[in-house]
């Protein structure tokens, strides 16, 4: 079952609509969520065209990602990092018959209103992208179109879904090929949730309630957290998977499914890889399964690695602490 | 009485989750198993094939041949449920609204032709309260998300529900197929025909 903890009474983004003999309602909370729980078990692919979105179809991803430039890009590149072209996201939204995801910066409520408009089906306001508003996320039950966002701690992730957002990621550090820093996030939210979940269990609403103080959250969400003995959302792995190993490591941990951006696309085997990853992830539990995946790949093709942990540099840290 | 909810890719667990609290309450002794392999799924007495994205349920359903299995389990009479991308792959035939004919790996069981994507994006995705011609089931709450609706219906074939004008629901014998998603409604009276049609 859905949670629908946390949903603000009224939201614009619900939309009544009449259609000839019957009343729907759009962007509801149950639809919003519900979409996120059919990308389970799945990999989301990042891409930059048409070609990488048919590539990545082909390779049993449940969705893909439009970017500009990929993570790794990004980093390499400097400056201002956007949202994609429109007429690029456009010529893979007509292309491709799984769901198609865009990026907008952090806090940037009119990029999110125009890849809305676009007919995107989730929006990622990512850390990738250069934040847009150092105070505040995009208020996302304003939206129709479900949002996902980045989180390093449970407090993160319960702040971000107490905004709206209807699915959460690790953050990860994007674009290194470094699997550490989202083992670290999901860690930690496991860590908190075993916490948060004990608490529930002895019924001691005095550390709950601290509980909330110290995660910046709800005592309400808090509470549905502890009961459900997991993030309320669907969360999925993302930032610096590259390999089928890396994939099942997540799926192992307990992530719902994974996000891959720079891994495939900056790697000299993107199709053998990418159908690799989508194995490991599917039979993470099946041993003899990931090792025929990862054997799928040649690891002189990874992309190159980077150290995460003496970078100047990070993407995680963006819009971390609001 | 074991039935067997399909685990490559999807909304798995709420298949699970529904599918035991409608044994529950219609109190028969049976289990409910997540089932990948060819083995898993020569051992179930019924399949539900979840939501997700088909053509990934498909590709995966091939890799491991237990495509084929589950195409002649069905043929051989064993009941199956298929929700939204579980009723395309049962479908004989099946095209994108926008993108048009597509290659992808089906059962091919079900003599119907679906659209994909038929309701839109997901932004035109919604709820509804649906009226069902089920017996004792006038009306289900609807969760339509990316949805396909079935454009051809062939002889044989019971038509359970319809939606401002297409077709939502059917039957043929022991295949059900619904473009929407009882799991997530929280209402498991559709489980619970489901449930009841195994061994009958």
């Amino acid at each position: 079952m859905i949670s629908l903890v946390s949903s603000v009474e009224h939201p614009k983004g619900v939309l009544r609509e009449s259609l000839k003999d019957v009343e729907v309602v759009r962007g509801t909370t149950l639809v919003k969520r519900g979409f996120a729980h059919m990308q389970k078990h799945g990999v989301i692919m990042d891409v930059t065209s048409v070609e990488q979105a048919q590539v990545a179809e082909e390779a049993g991803a449940v969705a893909v990602m439009v970017l500009d430039k990929l993570p790794y890009d990004v980093r390499k590149a400097g400056g201002v990092a956007r949202t994609a072209s429109l007429k690029v996201i456009e010529d893979v939204l007509n292309h491709v018959t799984i769901p198609v995801m865009a990026k907008c910066r952090i806090g940037h409520i009119e990029e999110a209103k125009i890849l809305e408009e676009t007919g995107v089906d989730m929006i990622d306001e990512s850390e990738v992208l250069t934040p847009a508003d150092e105070e505040r996320h995009v208020w996302k039950w304003d939206y129709t179109t479900p949002f996902v966002n980045g989180a390093r701690d449970l407090g993160e992730a319960l702040r971000r879904i107490e905004e709206g957002a209807a699915m959460i990621r690790t953050k990860g550090e994007p674009g290194t090929g470094n699997v550490a820093e989202a083992v670290k996030h999901i860690r930690l939210v496991n860590n908190e949730i075993t916490k948060v979940k004990s608490l529930f269990a002895n019924n001691d609403s005095q550390e709950l309630v601290r509980a909330a103080r110290d995660l910046k959250i709800s005592y309400e969400i808090v509470v549905e957290t502890g009961r459900l003995g997991r993030i309320p959302v669907v969360n999925f792995a993302a930032g610096g998977i590259a390999t089928p190993a890396d994939a099942a490591l997540m799926m192992r941990l307990g992530c719902d499914g994974v996000f891959v951006g720079s891994g495939i696309y900056k790697s000299e085997d993107p199709l053998e890889r990418a159908r690799a990853i989508v194995l490991a992830t599917t039979f993470y539990d099946d041993a003899k399964i990931v090792a025929e995946a990862q054997k799928m790949v040649d690891e002189r093709k990874s992309m190159m690695g980077l150290d995460a942990k003496n970078m100047e540099f990070r993407m995680q840290d963006r819009g971390g602490n609001i | 009485m074991k039935i067997g909810v399909l685990g490559f890719q999807g909304d798995i667990e709420e298949h699970v989750a529904a599918t035991k609290e409608a044994l529950k309450k219609l109190k028969i002794d049976g289990s409910v198993a997540v089932v990948k392999t060819p083995d898993e799924l020569r051992e179930i007495d019924a399949l539900i094939i979840p939501g997700g994205e088909s053509t990934v349920i498909g590709g995966l359903a091939l890799f491991n041949k237990s495509l084929s299995v589950i195409k002649d389990r069905i043929r051989n009479g064993m009941p199956v449920l298929g929700t939204c991308a579980g009723m395309i792959m049962l479908a004989n035939r099946t095209y994108d609204r926008v993108v048009g004919e597509t290659k992808q790996p089906l059962l091919a069981v079900l003599d119907v032709l679906v659209e994909r994507n038929s309701f839109g994006r997901q932004r035109e995705s919604f709820e509804t309260e649906l009226e069902v011609s089920i017996n004792g089931l006038e009306k289900l709450k609807g969760v339509f998300i990316r949805a396909p609706s079935i454009r051809e219906v062939n002889q044989g074939i019971e038509t359970l529900a319809k939606l401002d004008g297409q077709v939502v629901a059917v039957r043929q014998n022991n295949i059900i197929g619904t473009c929407f998603h009882p799991e997530l409604s929280g209402d498991t009276r559709l489980h619970e025909y489901f449930v009841k049609t195994i061994g009958s």
